[in-house]
């Protein structure tokens, strides 16, 4: 396989009795996985393809314990990987064996909410949904929902500033935190913003959300909580081309209408997903457009229409409304289980590029080409309002050389991203699975400066030190 | 008088900075310079303006992004988006009236001070809606970070370090902004007669609704002749009769709410936007407080024994406008201690240059965060030549 990890560093291994008695001695009893069984529970993320059996896991309770465990592992040069749920699709949490993991999936308390200032303060191991759920009684949530809310940690979604379906009203993970207990590297506690809505100084809020784990580890955070809206109705518009939903999509919001959420499949998507979650999606399309408007059952019978105009303009063939809360959820199911339902039927890698859509339907005519030219099929689903897309390239993860033909797709479709005016990423972040593409997107310079940043929050390269920049070039000031 | 480069493409500008970074010559970055007065009086010794960067040069209104050189006037872009029904989300503020001054401010004047409007509260500040940036850093290269798209999280974000940086990392030339379409129609519900406790329960009640608030002010008597209370709503037609007539009720509590359409409406917020309301008497300090709502009137209240103020909040009462005596230490240790404990934080807008030599205008920042400060000055503007002194003494 394609990508590789630094060697490990010998010194540390043999040192590996010693590291393991300083870190218990920092650690309440269960804080602390160093046999080989459980330590393998940690040896990847949902990037499966790679594995890297850590050196010891540390899970500690508190900010108090994750800066002191920090601090050890600075003062004996150890590396560090900080990890939330493991469900990084790009490796970020992948581990190295000569580093130490610390999991902040202990620390899921939540410590305050206020619903008159619309905030919430949590520890960093709660869940995306943790969040929404603990305010849920007073109709309240929290905005960013990536398909795996269920299991993954406002830690992670911060590391990586996720997005979901809805973020194209709501805005993705960077547009909803407010503030965040960060301990650094040498075992220092910052606090960076806060309660309010913006903070003094440097924007350093906006630069530690999207670090992939680079700067420090994140303990707690305030982020905002958003009234739900009283009422929200996914529609179904089957186009028979691509070009016509994406044209669609574009007139939409054109005529100045923002749904909440378009998300776009194929019809290889299409199917896989209706097989799992019996949907109701229509099979005889070859692109399916999801559109949820949000309101009053008045206001949104309103801007339903105005989208359902435009969308018979663009020669829809099926529309399709949500009629029950039960027929929503199936809709989202759905949608939100493409990963899962595609992992049913093939081995995947899912992508994650952002184009401008305008070039939709040239993009995936290309992918198509791309992803044929290896012998091997594609899905697509996506977020159509924000160009962000997910091609899943399917292959046998047993056939090597199928593993590496997709590997190879993937880097194309991302190449191909990158040409057209978009980016390698649009919500998974970097970790190792894009890290040697990033002289495609970015100029040594531009590496240099973001290094330099790096640099002053980890000057030893010891936070989560394979991910992100390339392994050949490397600086810190 | 100082020398003034005006370079009129990037790789003059990164020519400039050379030959700067070259002679050890610190510079005074500005665009057009009308937020000259604003932040501690700089220690340059020549200007290097983004003036002659101008131009749009990317437009994409289906994709809802604009683009434009740093020295674009922020009006040529304004007018772009509203030839086609768009609009900056953030409600950029025009600081010419506060601080008396005058010319066309740019782009990159508007970024590098993050200065945000009424919609602050729904549709996120400037570093929000800014998602890509070009600038040159303190060594004279020429960096890239974001881009045109909308959902990025390749690398670190250096777009949002350089929004609210007032040109002490690097000289833009180049940014990008994601944009919304602008509002079918608006409309403002009026309460009256609330002191400001009241008032700001008013405002968490009407953001707390599903009913989308998009501006949410308090005039407290002294602003306007009795206290008022407005609540922006935008949207479709139907959907503003709607909410309109929901939140009136909701707000039933607080009295009887009066609506408030057109014009008229359109100027106040543009008045809350400005903080026109403290424009005079310009011999007056003003100060821009950020706090969670719910600790703002308290705080006020603290401000208030001692120090000689007006006010008025935006944001829900997380945004506190005040206009102090502009003498001894412009109520700078008043308004701090006022907010101690709240987790709030006070920036000196407008000061004679005497008081702004020797009082904090921004906050200062923890040992920790002071550190990370300097390290983050360093990393970008090693030789310190860009604004040096403009926020921080010694960034
Ligand atoms: C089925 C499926 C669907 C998904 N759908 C989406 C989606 O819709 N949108 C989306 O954006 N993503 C999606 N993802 C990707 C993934 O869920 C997100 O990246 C998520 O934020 C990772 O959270 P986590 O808690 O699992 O973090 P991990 O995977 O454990 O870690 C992710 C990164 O964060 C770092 N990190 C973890 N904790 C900390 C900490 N405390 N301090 C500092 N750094 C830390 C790690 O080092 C790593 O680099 C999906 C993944 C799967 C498997």
């Amino acid at each position: 396989m394609g990508i590789a990890f630094p060697a490990p560093d010998e010194s540390i291994l043999a040192r590996r009795d010693f590291i393991i008695a300083g870190l218990a001695r920092l650690l309440p009893p269960g804080g602390l996985v160093t046999s080989e069984d459980e330590r393998r529970a940690f040896e990847t993320d949902a990037f499966t393809a790679y594995r890297r059996v850590p050196l010891a896991v540390c899970l500690p309770s508190t900010t108090e314990q994750t800066a002191a465990v920090m601090r050890f592992c600075y003062e004996n040069g150890v590396k560090v990987v900080p990890r939330g749920a493991g469900t990084s699709l790009a490796g970020g949490a992948i581990p190295q064996e000569d580093a130490v993991v610390i999991g902040v999936s202990k620390m899921n308390r939540v410590l305050d909410v206020n619903f008159g200032d619309r905030t919430i303060r949590v520890e960093a191991g709660i869940t995306n949904l943790g969040i929404s759920a603990a305010v849920m009684d007073e109709s309240f949530f929290y905005a960013p929902d990536p398909s795996s809310q269920l299991a993954c940690t406002i830690a992670g979604n911060i590391a990586m500033n996720s997005g979901g379906a809805h973020c194209l009203k709501y805005g993705v993970t960077t547009n909803n935190v407010l503030g965040v207990k960060m301990v650094t590297v040498d075992g220092t506690v910052v606090e960076i913003g806060g309660d309010a809505l913006d903070a003094p100084g440097y924007d350093l809020l906006g630069l530690v959300v999207g670090s992939e784990g680079q700067l420090g580890i994140v303990t707690e955070a305030t982020v905002r909580i958003l009234r739900a809206a009283e009422g929200a109705r996914p529609v179904l518009f089957g186009f028979d081309t691509s070009e016509q939903a994406g044209a669609a999509v574009a007139a939409i919001i054109g005529a100045g209408i923002i749904p909440v959420a378009m998300e776009f499949m194929d019809k290889p998507a299409i199917e896989i997903c209706e097989a799992f979650a019996h949907a109701g999606y229509p099979l005889d399309v070859e692109a399916l457009l999801i559109i949820e408007v949000e309101g009053s059952d008045a206001e949104m019978d309103f801007t339903l229409g105005r989208i359902v105009e435009i969308a018979k303009r663009h020669g829809v063939k099926t529309v399709k409304e949500s009629k029950s809360a039960m027929e929503t959820a199936a809709i989202w199911k759905g949608r939100k289980s493409a990963f899962g339902a595609t992992g049913r039927v093939a081995d995947y890698i899912c992508m994650d590029g952002t184009i401008p859509t305008g070039r939709l339907p040239e993009v995936l005519r290309r992918i198509d080409e791309i992803v044929k030219g290896y012998g091997l099929r594609v899905a697509n689903v996506f977020h159509a309002g924000d160009g962000n897309l997910h091609p899943l390239v399917l292959y046998n993860v047993n056939d090597p050389d199928e593993a590496h033909k997709a590997e190879e797709a993937g880097n194309d479709i991302l190449r191909l991203c990158v040409e057209v005016g978009g980016c390698l990423t649009g919500e998974h972040g970097v970790g190792v699975e894009k890290r040697d593409l990033m002289n495609v997107q970015f100029d040594r310079v531009d590496l240099d400066q973001q290094m330099r940043v790096r640099g002053v929050f980890d000057r030893g390269w010891l936070l989560n030190p394979a991910k992100v920049f390339p392994l050949d070039h490397r600086i810190t000031a | 008088m100082t020398a003034v480069s005006e370079p009129t493409s990037e790789s003059e500008l990164a020519a400039a900075v050379a030959e700067a970074r070259a002679a050890r010559m610190p510079l005074s970055v500005e665009g057009r310079g009308t937020k000259a007065t604003l932040g501690r009086p700089a220690q340059a010794a020549a200007t290097l303006s983004t003036a002659k960067l101008s131009g749009i040069t990317l437009h994409e209104p289906a994709e809802l992004v604009i683009g434009a050189k740093s020295g674009t006037p922020l009006a040529e872009v304004e007018a772009a988006l509203a030839d086609k029904g768009q609009m900056l989300a953030f409600e950029p503020l025009d600081y010419r009236p506060l601080l008396g001054s005058s010319g066309a401010p740019t782009v990159g004047g508007v970024v590098a001070g993050n200065l945000s409007g009424p919609r602050r509260i729904s549709a996120g500040a400037c570093r929000d809606s800014l998602i890509g940036v070009r600038f040159v850093n303190g060594r004279g290269e020429m960096i890239k970070n974001g881009g045109r798209v909308m959902k990025n999280v390749t690398g670190l974000d250096l777009v949002k370090l350089m929004a609210g940086s007032w040109g002490t990392l690097g000289v833009m030339s180049e940014v990008i902004f994601k944009v919304l379409p602008v509002p079918e129609r608006t409309a403002t519900l009026v309460l009256h007669g609330l002191d400001d406790a009241r008032a700001v329960a008013a405002l968490s009640a009407g953001l707390g609704s599903p009913f989308e608030v998009t501006g949410a002010a308090h005039l407290p008597a002294g602003i306007d002749r009795i206290p008022t209370t407005l609540m922006r709503i935008e949207g479709f037609a139907p959907s503003i009769t709607y909410r309109s007539a929901q939140l009136k009720t909701l707000l039933k509590p607080f009295g009887s709410a009066d609506l408030l359409e057109g014009a008229s409406a359109a100027e106040v917020w543009r008045k809350v936007r400005d903080a026109a309301f403290l424009v005079e008497p310009r011999d007056r300090a003003v100060w821009r407080v950020s706090v969670a709502p719910s600790k703002a009137a308290a705080a006020v209240a603290r401000i208030r024994s001692t120090l000689d103020i007006r006010h008025f909040y935006d944001w829900g009462g997380g945004l506190v406008w005040i206009a102090a005596p502009a003498s001894g230490d412009a109520g700078s240790a008043a308004i701090r201690e006022g907010l101690a404990g709240t987790g709030g934080y006070a920036t000196l807008m407008r000061a004679p240059a005497e008081i702004r030599a020797t009082v904090d205008v921004f906050q200062p920042l923890s040992a920790p965060l002071m550190t990370i400060t300097s390290g983050i000055k360093a990393s970008l503007d090693p030789d310190r030549l860009f604004n040096p002194g403009r926020m921080y003494a010694g960034i």
